[in-house]
């Protein structure tokens, strides 16, 4: 697409808003109380929904690139891991604070006995060294090692899965959806690599 | 040995002062009951179908949850796995006329109207903790009556060892049951000792007035000791038999969830901790409850498990 720049930072805007409109929602509701009987849980889950659904966005935005052929999708890869990391910041924020009440002892006694909270912790420890260096600085400085790095973000959308798998009780019906979307995603670069290895050695 | 430790309390957790100092009404008001008085119910409104049901025994002076939140966060697999949805969806079950069918080791089976029933057992309400193994929990005030009272009337036999309840099986309109989330229909049990405990109810309402489709009417289980999953919704069969009953939970995930499912702190769920629970209804700031072992009920129940390893029998 042949837009300006200012189109561009137009659309951004908008992108940019779109993506706090969740928020917006799950605060409207809590300060209007209309979160149901159980608003911790509330906020928890929405949260985690999100970063979620904002870590399926950005890992769908090369493979957009490399069906259609076209650069603009890698334009809002930033800023979709970014509102990622923010869901997800949100979610382990209202777990800490909300959930737990600030309290050692609770932290102590509860994530140890739960698997699923400590894939949740690794997959937010995952999500720390990329949002860390999403600045376009940090990306040259960094190089090729910052390829690299962002890697990561795969290992954290299956990390994500298995907190989630891990968490529900029976209908795992909302995590398989998940499962689905990320395996597509995920197998779309295998196969790329693929094709580019066998290329390659056809050379 | 019964070691007593030092109860972790919070100040959210101790009577307010002004309930505390009303005890003497609450006493007065006990005294009057046992005088054949009728008390108003102190659940809701005295406009619904219990507003005059009795306080009964065992009932807790505790600060009652929003009938609102009770009745809009249900576990109901039956209709749904999201607890909302559930409220919209068992508006379509018809919980009238309503059976129950009686079998097993006992001298008088037979299928017995729900009016029947009701006729013979005469309602209370009682304010008890619900705790849920999601560690959530409730105050809920009751309406029912002893399940004892009503079982002993179809005279069980000397086999009669535990007692089985089946949830009503009907996917056309219990939509969840479409779907293999668990093995339908529901199926729970009770050992008959645990069946036969007075703070054991078979409940047909809740806040002075009848159970809600989603909270289990028109007949529903409460084992106040125990986790909210053994408290069956929706009973249409009762058996009495000489072996333990194989119950849901425990066919799906039996690692997981066991038959007596007694809440307990010092065991926690293979995958979270059961030692703390959220009270539905505070504050999004009020920390969480420290749950108590037998839900609070130990003094009444913990002898019923005297010698037995509760870890291994979870």
């Amino acid at each position: 697409m042949s837009l300006g720049k200012k189109s561009w930072a137009a659309i951004k805007i908008i992108v940019f808003l779109l993506s706090l409109t969740p928020f917006a929602l799950l605060v409207n509701d809590g300060l209007n109380d209309q979160l149901g009987a159980n608003p911790i849980e509330t906020l928890h889950f929405g949260f985690g929904d999100w970063a979620l659904r904002f870590l399926c966005i950005g890992l769908a935005l090369t493979p957009i690139k490399t069906i259609t052929g076209q650069g603009w999708p890698i334009r809002f890869r930033r800023m979709m891991g970014l509102f990622a990391f923010f869901y997800a910041s949100l979610h382990l924020l209202v777990f800490i604070v909300l959930d737990l009440s600030l309290s050692w002892e609770a932290f102590k006694d509860e994530v140890p006995k739960s698997p699923y909270i400590l894939m949740g912790l690794l997959t937010y420890l995952l999500l720390v060294p990329l949002a860390a260096t999403s600045t376009q600085k940090m990306q040259k400085r960094l190089g090729r090692s910052w390829i690299k790095l962002h890697r990561l973000v795969y290992a954290a959308g299956l990390t994500a899965l298995v907190h989630y798998f891990w968490l529900v009780k029976k209908d795992y019906t909302e995590p398989l959806i998940y499962a689905v979307a990320i395996s597509i995603l995920l197998g779309m670069r295998i196969i790329v690599y693929c094709k580019r290895t066998a290329k390659l050695f056809s050379l | 040995m019964l070691i007593k430790t030092k109860a972790n309390i919070l100040s959210s957790q101790i009577t307010d002062r002004a309930v505390f100092e009303s005890r003497r009404e609450f006493i007065k008001a006990a005294t009057a009951l046992s005088a054949g008085l009728m008390l108003p119910s102190p659940g809701q409104a005295a406009t619904g179908k219990y507003a005059d049901a009795p306080v009964g025994p065992y009932s807790a002076k505790l600060q009652v949850t929003d009938r609102e939140d009770v009745a809009n966060y249900t576990n109901y697999y039956e209709f749904s796995t999201n607890k909302t949805d559930s409220t919209v969806l068992a508006k379509a079950l018809k919980t009238a006329p309503w059976t129950v069918e009686v079998t097993g080791e006992v001298e008088k089976p037979g299928v017995y109207n729900l009016e029947d029933i009701l006729k013979d057992n005469p309602v209370q309400e009682r304010i008890y903790r619900f705790r849920c193994v999601e560690a959530w929990s409730m105050v809920v005030p009751w309406i029912g009556f002893p399940l004892g009272d009503m079982l002993k009337r179809f005279k069980p036999t000397s086999k009669a060892k535990f007692v089985e309840f089946t949830t009503l099986n009907n996917p056309e309109i219990m939509v969840g049951q479409r779907s293999g989330v668990l093995d339908w229909p529901y199926v729970e049990g009770l050992r008959i000792d645990e069946a036969m405990h007075p703070l054991t109810m078979m409940v047909t309402g809740m806040y002075g007035d009848e159970l809600p489709n989603q909270n289990g009417a028109p007949l529903r289980l409460i084992v106040p000791w125990k986790y909210g999953f053994k408290s069956i919704k929706a009973i249409v069969k009762i058996r009495f038999m000489e072996t333990m009953p194989e119950t849901a939970w425990h066919k799906s995930a039996p690692g997981e969830y066991g038959f007596y499912a007694n809440v307990n702190p010092e065991v926690p769920h293979p995958r979270w901790s059961q030692s703390r629970e959220r009270v539905l209804g505070g504050s999004i700031f009020t920390p969480k409850r420290e749950t108590e072992k037998f839900n609070g009920y130990g003094e009444e129940v913990a002898a019923l498990y005297s010698g037995m390893d509760l870890k291994q029998y979870f």
